[in-house]
């Protein structure tokens, strides 16, 4: 199947600014879920709010589009209910991360097999560029004229603590990498994420003045280096990408059936 | 065969109500004084094949539940005034989607944390106007164990009929006081399934455009037909849109497929109305204290009758102002600072003859709390 046929051409063009790294996250999975060959119908979008969010509408799968912060638990029940389906949660940083923070950890907590993928721009780009709880000290930020001064989380390592069994991160720049991880991400059993750094030219660009999106994405590859790699180990300041955990531990469907085959036993009993 | 008899909580007669009606998914956070809710489906809904899940808070918990919805399943959640207020957000968004889910509110003292362990009747604003936004919501409420199973069997139904957030407003003496429940049998009370589309796979379907009748037929996450579901407004394919032509009419449809049906969803008990000349509107656990009275004065030849709410949204206007008709005064007994007493008061045809009679002190109101405001309006002192 062609990756056309994933999106639902009839809302298109999409809304995004030009130069939005959100389209190549979209392209991306789809390129994922083509090579997987997933059937649509079994596929499952859930999203919050914000730029990231739009995605959902654009693909031909069930589109859920929900609340702020609220994608991963809407997702939990819809998954709880129908374990079958393939769920998959884009979200942007601060709809993930802020507002959403909680249902972030215990949803990592459950290792309920969703698939999360963070698309991290830094910023709060719908509403016109606030500082999120990604955009780190020094940024600025139309909330942050004075630069900002709020500590970043680290996604992975959040999400490694929180106990996502698999965690992963890339950027728009290395879209095959993406295609892989993302691969990788759907198909492992258990809570799992990607963060994937994408460029808000239009709010965070501008506003710290690094470039074009093309100078934003070359960034992405200067800034960043693959895990275990020489130029990684030579320059730790840099921003590791890769798969930090890849673990196999209960996932939370798998274990509520042996508590219905519990709770059957006894009633039969 | 020998009817089923139990003794129980409220609580446990909604899970039974819920149960019979078909719930097959719950997703809740413990509070007081809902929590045997969560916890007799923790243990009856796998039992049956069905899910229960205690989510992180009672955000994520209605959330859930729609998420759950979506798929196909009857869904509830429990929760009570801290709980209340937090689910709003996706109440509202139950109401834009047109998601059928039902929502228990245990009610106790408010506001904020207040009276946790104590019984209140505040809630039934928020019930009709928690969430932000014009929207429209039913809620049903009863005063014993054998109606608040029947309302919680009702509330299933109305949620699939008009794909709605329904809304049960308990109360905290309804919630743990115990009385008899009789069980009904399978078949005995009607259950509304939910309407399925007919259009077939590979066709195009509209899952937000209504049918003559106003209903719209759903299509299950997971089946043939693919589609999105958001809370911005949304055109006939449930894609966003801001086009003032599509916002109208939605919002309009959101509207009128409830305050159409007002007539048949509505409903009320009457106790004692034959010739009353004092007429009580009451709800929940304060129907009890309203009824003892008027059966008590009754046997003294005191023409004190009640008009038992059951539907409090949409408000039964045209039942109260029917049935209230004669009365020389109407008392709306309630334990808040006063809600339902300005429906009455815009339902009626002369509002300076409707009385408060209430209490919000976290104690249920009495049969002398009632009868002493009726001694002050006959002009017999306290």
């Amino acid at each position: 199947m062609a990756v056309h046929d994933y999106i639902r051409q009839r809302f298109f063009p999409h809304m995004w600014c030009p130069g939005c790294g959100h389209g190549i996250v979209l392209n991306a999975l789809l390129h994922a879920v083509d090579g997987m060959g997933l059937d649509k119908k079994d596929l499952v979008m859930v999203s919050g709010i914000g730029c990231s969010a739009r995605i959902s509408g654009y693909v031909d799968f069930h589109s859920l589009h929900t609340l702020h912060g609220r994608a991963l638990a809407f997702a939990t029940g819809l998954k709880l209910s129908k374990p079958e389906l393939r769920v998959i949660v884009p979200m942007g940083d601060g709809d993930a991360l802020a507002i959403g923070g909680n249902h972030f950890i215990h949803a990592a907590r459950r290792n309920i097999d969703l698939t999360a993928i963070v698309m991290n721009n830094r910023i709060y780009g719908m509403t016109g560029g606030q500082f999120s709880p990604l955009s780190g000290p020094g940024i600025l930020a139309t909330t942050a004229p004075y630069r900002n001064i709020d500590s970043d989380f680290d996604v992975v390592e959040l999400a490694r603590a929180a106990g996502a069994s698999f965690v992963a991160r890339t950027t728009t720049y290395h879209v095959h990498e993406a295609i892989d991880l993302l691969t990788r991400a759907i198909a492992h059993k258990g809570f799992s994420v990607v963060e994937i750094l994408s460029q808000c030219p239009t709010y965070f660009g501008r506003k710290n003045k690094l470039g074009e999106a093309a100078e934003m994405l070359v960034q992405y590859r200067t800034t960043t280096a693959r895990l275990g790699s020489r130029r990684l180990a030579e320059h730790p300041g840099l921003i590791a990408r890769g798969v930090f955990v890849e673990t196999q531990r209960p996932e939370y469907c798998e274990s509520y059936d042996q508590v219905m085959a519990r709770a059957m036993a006894e009633a039969q009993r | 065969m020998q009817k089923r008899i139990r003794f129980v909580q409220g609580n446990e007669a909604c899970v039974e109500g819920a149960l019979y009606a078909g719930v097959s998914f719950y997703a809740g956070y413990p509070i007081t004084p809902s929590t045997e809710i969560a916890e007799l489906l923790s243990e009856r809904l796998p039992a049956r094949g069905g899910k229960f899940i205690q989510m992180e808070d009672e955000i994520a918990s209605m959330c859930a539940i729609v998420g759950a919805s979506l798929t196909g399943r009857k869904v509830m959640t429990a929760t009570s005034g801290p709980g209340f207020s937090l689910k709003q957000e996706a109440i509202g968004y139950a109401c834009m989607a047109e998601i059928p889910c039902v929502i228990v509110n245990v009610q106790r003292g408010g506001p904020s944390t207040g009276n946790p362990t104590h019984v209140g009747q505040g809630d039934v604003n928020q019930a009709r106007w928690g969430t932000h936004g014009d929207h429209n919501i039913i809620a049903l409420t009863a005063s014993n164990h054998q109606d608040v199973f029947a309302v919680t069997v009702d509330a299933f139904n109305l949620a699939e009929t008009y794909r709605t957030p329904v809304i049960l407003l308990f109360d905290e003496v309804i919630g743990h006081m115990r009385e008899r429940l009789v069980l009904p049998e399978p078949g005995e009370l009607e259950l509304v399934e939910r309407l399925h589309t007919s259009v077939p796979k590979d066709v195009d379907y509209h899952p937000y455009l209504p049918r003559e009748d106003g209903r719209l037929p759903m299509s299950d996450f997971g089946g043939e037909h693919r589609y999105n579901v958001t809370g911005l407004y949304h055109d006939m394919w449930g894609f966003p849109t801001s086009s003032p032509k599509i916002v109208n009419g939605l919002l309009r449809h959101l509207m009128d497929k409830i305050d159409n049906r007002v007539h048949e969803i509505t409903r009320c008990k009457e106790h004692y109305m034959d010739g009353a000349e004092y007429v009580l509107v009451a709800y929940g656990a304060s129907a009890r204290s309203a009824i003892h009275l008027a059966r008590s004065r009754r046997r003294r030849g005191e023409p004190i009758g009640v008009i038992e709410l059951q539907t409090l949204w949409p408000f039964p206007a045209h039942l109260v102002r029917e049935k209230c008709r004669a009365a020389k005064a109407v008392l709306v007994v309630e334990m808040n600072m006063g809600q339902v007493l300005h429906q009455v008061r815009a339902a009626v045809a002369e509002p300076e003859r409707v009385f408060l009679v209430n209490r919000f002190d976290g104690m249920l109101i009495t049969p002398t709390n009632i009868q002493q405001i009726i001694r002050v309006i006959q002009g017999r002192g306290m």
